[in-house]
Order: structure tokens, then sequence, then C-alpha cells
């Protein structure tokens, strides 16, 4: 009997993100969901009562939920290469950067996107103080996965596209070639991985109908479109923070 | 040759109760070190430079950190007995969810409770009670969160129970009326050697919140 697979999402969350590309590394087939979370599914509100948040994944009729959390489930419940280390010391410093990543890193990060003024300074020291750490981690590797793409490089999938996109909208540069030469040096490698780089297709509908061809990040999403090769993530970036830019409502919603 | 497994600890604290309680369960020797939580050790510092906070587990020198991190390290490894993760990867997903949940829900209002005054301190009663009923809902009518047998959601709620008389004092309100289930359920983990040897004394926990804690926010 073959597995029934089902991934709930938004188009534009990197927690969502993260997951599918789990799910592609592990070679795992799935049925995607597109979720409006201003008008959440009665579905939705029944699979994750708790958080009412994208992603779950559904498998066999079982809903997992928080991505992290869903990711080791992937790498646990089906076969194929691993996610996460085997020595259970790798795998808690695994677990260690991902929960950083999540707790410290992205916060700041996703606040600095959308706030303004003071919090958004603050939210900018908050990031560049996780990135400091960051930098640190990576040093003398290409991956945080050593060779190849490991589950925190996946995990910081949104800071490879997200924060070129920040500095364009803060006009400030975040990752410093003097500050952050290693990652900086990541950022090129993990968008030119080739998984990496096929997984995102370029053409996808739903991002272009979020996309409004004005405004002060049409200029990112021609660069992105037309980079050669084409920076999809930047691309990806760029019409998230735009439809977020245009939905206020949307914006009160995400939790701290 | 022997394992070096050193834990650094701090008194109180309940992310440090829950790996007290994983190497009681797992019947692990170790090396308790208490930590100064003011003027950090220098080995503090060193093994865990991220966020310079305990505990810290040292196996062989190599650090592991976070509290639920740690716990999931000390049942992979010492997997000889007393499992506290289920094997299944449903049950085990589904564990961690509600463990996690405890330091997304419970952690940070309960914290308030003893920081806060006034309408912050009400708004934090509100949403510790209705994260505890959320809890109380999932235990149902099981022993144990594990089912029948204590696990990982079990370790990582129970060390907040050693706190309980900390939050009712501070927040003038009684846990047991509005969860009574989990009350029962916390008396019924503090029958086991691993929890009640591994938990701080709540009296004492009190004592140290009013005299010490509290003053230094300045709310005494």
């Amino acid at each position: 009997m073959g597995d029934e697979v089902k991934l709930h999402g938004t188009w534009f969350s990197p927690f969502v993100t993260r997951v599918q590309i789990v799910l592609k590394l592990k070679g795992v087939e799935y049925e995607y969901v597109e979720e409006d979370l201003k008008n959440k599914s009665p579905l939705l509100l029944k699979i994750n009562p708790i958080y009412e948040k994208v992603p779950v994944l559904i498998h066999n009729g079982n809903p997992i939920v928080e991505s992290l959390i869903v990711i080791e489930y992937i790498d646990e419940a089906f076969s194929g290469p691993s996610i996460l280390p085997k020595d259970p010391y790798e795998r808690s410093k695994a677990r260690f950067w991902t929960k950083f990543l999540d707790d410290k890193g992205m916060p700041p990060l996703w606040k600095a996107c959308w706030s303004k003024g003071e919090e958004r300074e603050k939210a900018k020291e908050e990031a560049l103080e996780s990135l400091k750490i960051l930098e640190n981690e990576i040093k003398g590797k290409k991956f945080f996965g050593g060779n190849k793409i490991g589950i925190l490089d996946v995990t910081a999938d949104f800071f490879a596209y997200g924060i070129p996109i920040l500095e364009e909208l803060t006009k400030i540069k975040l990752l410093t070639e003097d500050e952050f030469p290693c990652l900086l040096k990541w950022v090129t490698n993990y968008c030119n991985d080739p998984f990496v780089k096929e997984y995102f297709p370029v053409d996808d509908p739903l991002a272009k109908e979020y996309f409004p061809p004005k405004g002060p990040l049409s200029a990112s999403y021609k660069v992105g479109l037309h980079q050669s090769p084409p920076h999809k993530h930047a691309f990806y970036g760029a019409a998230f923070l735009e439809s977020q830019n245009r939905r206020p409502k949307y914006i009160s919603d995400i939790p701290e | 040759m022997a394992d070096e497994v050193v834990l650094l600890d701090l008194y109180g604290s309940m992310f440090a109760m829950r790996v007290r309680i994983a190497f009681a369960e797992k019947d692990i020797k170790y090396d308790n070190r208490e930590q100064d939580s003011v003027n950090k050790s220098q080995l503090l510092l060193e093994m865990n430079p991220v966020h310079k906070k305990i505990p810290v587990l040292l196996h062989n020198g190599k650090p592991v950190c976070e509290s639920l991190i740690i716990v999931e390290y000390i049942d992979e490894v010492w997997n000889h007995n007393s499992p506290l993760l289920p094997s299944d990867p449903y049950h085990k997903a589904h564990a961690r969810f509600w463990a996690d949940f405890v330091d997304k829900k419970v952690n940070d209002p309960a914290r308030r409770i003893w920081l806060k005054k006034g309408e912050e301190l009400e708004i934090a009663k509100k949403e510790f009670i209705e994260a505890l009923k959320l809890l109380e809902r999932e235990l149902g009518d099981k022993t144990y969160f594990g089912g029948d047998k204590f696990g990982f959601v079990d370790v990582a709620l129970i060390p907040f129970y050693s706190w309980f008389e900390t939050y009712e004092t501070c927040g003038n309100f009684s846990i047991e009326e509005h969860c009574p289930t989990l009350i029962t359920w916390g008396k019924k983990c503090m029958e086991r050697e691993s929890v009640h040897k591994s938990l701080a004394d709540p009296k004492k926990i009190c004592e140290i919140v009013f005299t010490v804690l509290r003053k230094k926010y300045g709310l005494e």
C-alpha cells in the first residue's frame, strides 16, 4: 500500500520551504495544499488546532506540525539519504544550531523585514549578533553540513535570499565582506548548489500573482530573474516582501 | 574506559532538573557541578559560548546544550534502559511537539508570573492557565503523558511543578482549582524516585524568588 503524504503550506513561508526541500532530498512524493492564512480553512484548524499555522504534514492521515519536528519525522519515517547526522553527538549539535536559527536568527531577521523605526533598528542589531555567531560556525566549511547540504543549510534557506532583499529594502548592508566573508561564500555556495537551483521554478504562477510590476522591489525582481544564473531566491524573497507591504493585517498575524 | 559525565547545574532551574531526571531514570552516574548564574565560570562560558546558560552536559569533554536536546541525547546514547521517547516516528513527533509546547507556551508566561505586577501579571496568569489546560486535555485520562510509561513530555513538564507554589503565591491563585488533573499527574510523578530526588524543594524556590530574584528585579 502506498503512503499518502500531504503538505499544507503557503508558497512564501520559509518554514514550509524547508520541509519541501527535505521531502525532495528524501525522495518523498506528496500532494501540496496551499492554505490561505487570512481565511483559515476548517481543515487547517482541525489538523493544527494549537497553533493554526503551516506547515502541516499529513502522513496516512496523521498530522505532524512545527517545521523542525516535521523534518525529523520525515527523516525517521521515510527511507532515503539521512538529513540529520547519525552520530548522537553530531545530531545534538545539528538540533542545537537549527533551534538557534529559529529562536535567535529568524525572528529578528523576519521582524527587520517588516517593522519600522526603532523596532527595525533593534531587530537588525539582534540579527547582526546572530549572524556573527553563524559566521563563526561556518568558518572552514563549504556548507553548515560539511561538504554537502545538511539540515542547518536547509533551515537557513531564508537567510540565503532574505538577507539580500532586506538589504535592498533598508539600504543597509548586513552581510559585509569585512565582517562576514564566510557567510557570504555560503550564500553563493547554497544558491548555486545544483539541487537548490533545480528546486525553485522561476515561473511560479502564484508568485507572479502576488508580485506587482511596480514598487521599490521591482528592481530586485528584474535583477533576480535576469541574473545569470537567475537568482531564484531573490525572486521569491522580493515577491514575498512586496506582498507583506500590501497586506498589513497579515503582518500583525505573524507571532513574535 | 569509563565515561566522564558532568552536568553544569543550577539549583532551582527547571531545565537542569529535566536533565537530572533523565539521568536518574537511566541510573547514570555523573558529576554534578553547581554553577553561579551571576559570576559565570570559565568552564560554562567555554562550553556554552552561544547562550552562556545551564544546563550543559559534558560527555567525555564534549558539550551538549539546551535541556530537551540534552534529554534526547541521553536517551539515544544510554539506550539500554528506560526509553524516554517512543520508537515509532509519529509518536516520537507527538512527544517532541508537546515538550516543545511546554517551552513555547508554559515557560514564558510562568516566568512573567513571578517577574511582573498588575495587568501584566494577570495576563501572564491567564496565558499560563490556558497552556496548562491544553496540556491537561492532552494528558486526558492517561497516567503519564507517555501513557503507561513516564516519558519525554513528563520530563519536560514536571520540573515546573516544583515552581507551582511560587506561581500561586506571586499570582494569588490556585493551579489545582483550574487544572486538577494536572495536579494529580504531578503528585503521581513525584512518587517516582527519579523525580522527587531531582526536583528542587518548592519552599526553597519560593524563598529564593522572594528574597533574591524579585528584589533583583525591583519587585520587593
